[in-house]
């Protein structure tokens, strides 16, 4: 008996939607899967360092991977933000310094890349930070103080994700993208058009949430963008002990989905390429991947010292790239942007600072019967009986010091 | 059926499921009328067809889940009948698996996910741990995490390696996760349409051995009691299983405490005791997270003597949790020093070693004589 495959036999394995919205993106970009699929030979700039606008001819880019420079509000919001979030970012720093606030992880330098998130991004989206993308939430429109409340050390959180479609700054890596993963899954499964920005650091995509994260994205083709801020650490560990692929953005095609790389100090750059990668998603591409290439000016914490891991030179370099200064050059030499325009931004700015010193100045008081309040949603009698024991504790401490102060009125 | 999702979910600000629950009683399943012969396997399997037709916010997803329905056939029928959109496999992550679910929660869904065994759901637990558990706290309440994790657990099945883990310790030492395990066919199909419903993630352990385990059950009238409690709106869970353990058989010399898979055990024991001559109360858990202490303290002041069983290894397990809260509570009611019949402190042994290895009425027996019974 010998067995044949029968090549004549129409292939009735039925195409997936997968398979049909990645035709529609390739007949989109007149491109093969794999151009689509692989990021661009060079990274995405449209502003050079010095701010100046780079002319299409010279930007590097390859069939497919061709972006319009956006519209003037857009760019005008996202130098605001860029000075807005700035502040935000040396203000906080200054209130760890005096003690007024546990910690912050500084995104001083990545400004672009968090302003760029939350600006790509409707209403309706939602997006998931990481804990060093407190400025791309506020840039969401969350309350300055309740997104610094997380560092304040009051509570694990301070703002309602579902209020904003913001989820909560998460610690654990990675482990947020299988969230935007769900979130993504659930909408889609109702019909909704929501888009989801799911956001981590170059270190993260070493742990394993990221492969599954991504790879569930793209077997579910789910409007997913993963945005990886490669600001080169992972606290202390370089890139190139995290990965050997040619670029981050490269990892996408393993998944079958498209990937980018931008300069991450270029917020022109960073628009276009996420309001392209935005656009596509909620058309129904599935998932994308974009890399911005940027850096992490400070330490990674208060509590680090990153003079034992990097030289001083290699930040010089890094602060020749700044985004703010070279947005603000941008929009200067086009004349979109005048000294009355410049100075009512960095009041805007001082007034965000000014908000945030009296927010987080001020000793809030905590109540410690919170601890049990919020465990779940229906309390279990365990949880009752330890609020009381401590409820129990409190009030004879309470009556103990009345009692020795009343002893003290009394001599 | 209509494969049309909507958010009928109760949590996360989403309108009331009352509607659609109410809606779903017409359409159960053509069944005999009346107490029927049915496998725990079928009783688990009838509750999520059930509460996807209730609600259709309710999602199945996991490894195998779909057009197999399941390695133990719990999801048997549910792609078939409710569509691939809500029933359906993952690729092969439990991470990922049990991370998409949170993300699905804070969205609108009602996920029940099935780790496939025990043993195989490890790769989740920093999900589980670091957000399931904690997601509710960190935002006071604004973010509800409607999720169950159905996880089948425990030995007695021949097993190899890996799949005949007691893992419940784990999850019930962790601030944040409710912890229930059926060990009778009826509560099966009970507690597991609780679970959904609960607005607190469940981590639901089902005693693996006892899936074929069958008994005469009116899963027709089961279903009804669960609607009838679930249309009163706020009393979904409270009139329910949580917290509630049962006493499976009354009893006045002795008090056994078991849970899940080794209930069927301390029954066998408490049988051979009465041949005995000793009457031998046996408490069935039912929830480990919250735990009824009222119930199982009333029953070890009642006979001053008690014995604990549990798969599990002994060392800082939930019996050990148990000893210690029934000491706290009962001991001038105590004849005796509260004992524990458990599986050794040894990695789960092979298929040939396992007799050895678990608890039996033998050994339950011996732990009972040990009580301190005068002459």
């Amino acid at each position: 008996m010998t067995i044949s495959a029968d090549h004549t036999a129409p292939d009735t394995a039925s195409t997936t939607p997968a398979d049909d919205a990645l035709t529609e993106a390739v007949k989109k970009f007149g491109i093969t899967v794999e151009d689509y699929m692989l990021p661009a030979r060079h990274q995405i700039q449209m502003v050079d360092p010095d701010g100046r606008l780079i002319p299409d001819s010279e930007q590097g880019t390859q069939p497919g991977h061709e972006y319009p420079v956006p519209g003037n509000d857009e760019l005008l919001a996202a130098y605001e933000q860029l000075v807005v979030g700035r502040r935000v970012n040396d203000q906080n720093s200054a209130l760890v310094r005096q003690g007024r606030m546990a910690v912050y992880p500084s995104s001083h330098g990545q400004e672009a890349c968090q302003v760029a998130a939350a600006l790509c991004l409707s209403d309706a989206d939602w997006m998931f930070p990481t804990y060093r993308d407190a400025v791309a939430v506020m840039t969401r429109g969350v309350d300055p103080v309740q997104v610094m409340t997380i560092f304040r050390g009051d509570w694990h959180g301070g703002y309602d994700p579902l209020k904003y479609k913001v989820g909560i700054q998460c610690t654990p890596l990675t482990t947020q993208l299988l969230h935007a993963v769900g979130v993504a899954h659930a909408a889609k499964l109702r019909g909704e058009d929501t888009v989801v920005m799911a956001m981590c650091g170059d270190g993260a995509t070493s742990e394993g949430d990221f492969h599954e994260a991504l790879n569930f994205a793209a077997v579910f083709h789910l409007p997913v963008i993963f945005f990886v801020q490669n600001n080169k650490y992972a606290i202390s560990v370089p890139l190139a002990h995290q990965s050997v692929a040619p670029s981050l953005a490269h990892k996408a095609v393993g998944y079958g989905m498209a990937g980018e790389r931008v300069d991450g100090n270029d917020v022109v750059a960073l628009l276009a390429v996420l309001d392209r990668a935005v656009k596509l998603a909620r058309e129904g591409s599935g998932p994308l991947l974009v890399e911005a290439n940027t850096y992490r000016m400070q330490a990674h914490t208060n509590a680090d010292d990153d003079t034992r891991y990097r030289e001083n030179s290699e930040v010089a370099e890094w602060r020749a790239k700044d985004p703010v200064n070279r947005m603000r050059t941008y929009l200067t030499g086009r004349g979109l942007l005048d000294d009355d325009g410049e100075a009512r931004i960095r009041e805007q700015a001082e007034a965000v600072a000014a908000q945030l010193r009296e927010g987080l100045g001020e000793d809030v008081p905590v109540d410690p019967q919170e601890l049990f309040r919020h465990v779940f949603a229906r309390q279990t009698p365990q949880l009752k009986e330890q609020s009381a024991m401590l409820a129990d504790e409190i009030a004879r401490d309470a009556a103990a010091t009345q009692n020795s102060d009343a002893r003290e009125a009394g001599k | 059926m209509s494969p049309t999702i909507t958010t009928s979910s109760e949590a996360n600000g989403n309108v009331s499921a009352a509607t659609a629950r109410a809606a779903a009683s017409a359409a159960a399943s053509a069944e005999a009328a009346g107490p029927q012969s049915v496998t725990m396997a079928k009783a688990l399997n009838t509750a999520l067809a059930d509460a996807m037709q209730a609600d259709s916010s309710v999602l199945v997803f996991g490894e195998d889940v779909g057009m197999l329905g399941g390695v133990f056939r719990i999801t048997d029928g549910l792609t078939a009948t409710f569509g691939e959109q809500r029933c359906f496999d993952t690729p092969l992550a439990e991470s990922g698996i049990v991370g998409m679910a949170v993300g699905m929660a804070i969205n609108g869904m009602r996920p029940v996910i099935e780790m496939q065994f025990d043993a195989f759901a490890y790769p989740a637990f920093e999900q589980i741990v670091s957000h399931v558990a904690k997601m509710h706290n960190r935002t006071k309440g604004a973010v509800k995490l409607p999720m169950v994790i159905r996880i089948p657990y425990g030995g007695g099945i021949g097993g190899v390696e890996h799949h005949c883990d007691s893992s419940e310790s784990y999850y019930a030492h962790t601030a944040g996760l409710k912890v229930y395990t059926p060990a009778t066919v009826a509560d099966g199909y009970r507690m597991l349409r609780e679970a959904i419903d609960s607005d607190d993630p469940v981590v639901f352990m089902e005693p693996k051995k006892m899936y074929w385990t069958k008994d005469s059950v009116d899963l027709g009238e089961l279903r009804r009691l669960h609607e009838e409690a679930a249309s009163i709106e706020g009393t979904t869970t409270g009139l329910g299983s949580e917290g509630r353990a049962a006493v499976a058989r009354p009893g006045t010399d002795a008090t056994l405490i078991a849970y899940g898979p080794s209930v069927p055990t301390a029954l066998a024991a408490a049988e051979a005791a009465a041949l005995e001559g000793r009457s031998l109360e046996v408490i069935d858990v039912r929830t480990i997270v919250p735990f009824d202490d009222h119930t199982v303290c009333e029953s070890v002041r009642k006979t001053g003597r008690a014995v604990v069983i549990a798969e599990a290894h002994g060392f800082a397990s939930v019996s050990s949790e148990i000893v210690a809260r029934v000491q706290e509570r009962c001991f001038h009611y105590l004849a005796a020093p509260i004992r524990r019949v458990t599986g050794f402190d040894v990695p789960y042994p092979a298929p040939k070693l396992e007799k050895y290895y678990l608890p039996g009425v033998d050994r339950i027996l011996d732990a009972v004589d040990d009580l301190q019974w005068e002459n």
